[in-house]
């Protein structure tokens, strides 16, 4: 599982910084950065929840 | 209704009826689901409709949610341009504007809300409110023929964005609210004067502690009269005013109507029938207080939640902590909690001055909601907070 965010959608809204702090973090330059791209599989529900969550629809999951 | 519905109708194609479609599928419900939208537009957001829709940076089909492809292969039959007109619970119909009597087992609400209008207005050109895609193109066709001044009657978040946007496109904007202070009523008026001095530093005529008396024109819409006995000439008027549940259509249903859909904690309204989005009331039992809300996260969660209840009895209560953004001119303004205008606030990181700051709002010693003005980060770390009902003091000592 691999974590792609379109940062042309991204808003920095961190929504998904508040389901998974440990794996996106938006920092006071108001951007996104993903801490940690490929999370195990333990992590997948919440994945799937910032996915689902993501006011702007920027994130998805890359199974390769 | 003990059991799991053979088949669900929802009523409401936009953010929170298609959450819970998508829910429904999500759950693993392989049942019939039907989305009933009065518009015949596919589901589509609506943030995008006062900022980059308007502004003429995106075309309308990027804010689409969904096309009737993928409803389509999600088993979701969409009935697009078709309006919901009358409900018995008692008998499980569900009457349409078209004259039909649609039989329904498990059923989601999800009308919305529709916008406040000026009375006096109607058949005046040029007068607008925004809410809808089709409302949001003939107001960005108005823009387009570049008016000398649009005048933006409320000051709430609506008014707000409409108006950066419309500064942003170089037009003379002028702003009039009848509160003292932009959103005093909701942020308290220490906050409420930043929003008020946000938008003068962007050149808005904002004027506050007026009401408007009338809206006059020739065919289409030519003068302002405030409530001061100034008047303000304008091509174009956008009214944000408010806006009113559509719950109109229920009366007579069985269901409890009081300033939206009355739910239990968990969003069911009646057996087998749950309520969702800016229709929907309910007991927030993490704040011991009733609430309706008109914000796009609390859409999108409260559908998947009510359609989960209607799967399951054994889903608990919709517990939120209401959250929403709003895109201003540079800034990216959020509010997370449930604040009283009279609740102390105070900014615990950043500067005001620089219109970057995390303010914390509290009362009777608990944290009661964050306000963030480009402090994404610390705003959802004391929604955190405030989901774990942390103290006043606690949230005030904590170091984001």
């Amino acid at each position: 599982m691999r974590i792609v965010v379109d940062f042309d959608l991204c808003e920095s809204n961190a929504v998904c910084m508040q389901i998974a702090p440990d794996i996106f973090e938006v920092r006071d330059d108001d951007f996104l950065y993903i801490l940690n791209e490929t999370p195990g599989e333990a992590d997948r529900a919440r994945v799937q929840e910032c996915v689902q969550r993501c006011p702007k629809q920027a994130i998805s999951i890359a199974e390769d | 209704m003990t059991s799991a519905p053979g088949s669900v109708t929802i009523v409401g194609a936009s953010l929170a009826g298609l959450n819970a479609a998508e829910a429904l599928r999500r759950e693993g419900f392989d049942g019939p689901v039907t989305l009933i939208g009065a518009e015949s537009h596919p589901p589509y957001d609506r943030p995008p409709l006062s900022k980059q829709v308007l502004a003429g940076d995106w075309d309308p089909d990027r804010a689409a949610l969904t096309d009737s492809e993928e409803l389509a292969s999600d088993g979701i039959e969409a009935r697009l341009g078709v309006r919901a007109a009358g409900l018995d619970v008692a008998t499980r119909e569900l009457t349409l504007d078209t004259g039909e009597t649609v039989a329904f087992d498990g059923l989601v609400i999800a009308t919305g809300a529709r916008c406040r209008t000026l009375g006096g207005t109607e058949g005046l050109d040029g007068v607008h409110v925004l809410r809808s895609l089709d409302d949001c193109l003939a107001l960005r066709a108005d823009f387009d023929a570049t008016p000398q001044r649009v005048v933006v009657v409320g000051a709430g978040f609506i008014g707000a964005e409409v108006a950066a946007t419309a500064r942003g496109r170089g037009l003379e904007v002028t702003l009039v609210e009848a509160l003292p202070t932009p959103l005093g009523r909701v942020l308290g008026d220490e906050m409420g004067q930043v929003c008020a001095d946000v938008h003068r530093d962007h050149g808005v005529d904002l004027r506050t502690g007026v009401g408007v008396d009338g809206i006059s024109g020739d065919g289409r819409v030519q003068q302002v009269r405030l409530s001061d006995g100034s008047v303000v000439d304008a091509d174009v008027v956008v009214v944000g005013i408010g806006v009113i549940p559509n719950t109109e259509w229920l009366e007579g249903s069985g269901l409890e109507i009081d300033n939206g859909v009355v739910c239990d904690p968990t969003c069911l309204a009646a057996a087998g029938v749950v309520a969702a989005g800016d229709v929907a009331r309910w007991p927030n039992e993490l704040f011991g207080e009733t609430m309706r809300v008109e914000h796009w996260d609390n859409a999108a969660q409260q559908g998947s939640h009510a359609a989960r209840r209607l799967l399951d009895e054994s889903v608990g209560p919709f517990t939120p902590v209401p959250w929403f953004w709003s895109d201003q001119y540079d800034r990216k303004i959020q509010l997370a909690g449930r604040v009283r205008p009279d609740d102390e606030v105070r900014v615990v990181n950043g500067s005001v001055d620089e219109r970057r700051f995390a303010a914390i709002y509290g009362r009777a010693g608990r944290i009661t909601g964050v306000l963030g003005f480009n402090r994404p980060r610390h705003v959802m770390r004391y929604r955190a907070l405030i989901e774990q009902r942390a103290t006043y003091e606690e949230a005030l000592s904590a170091n984001f």
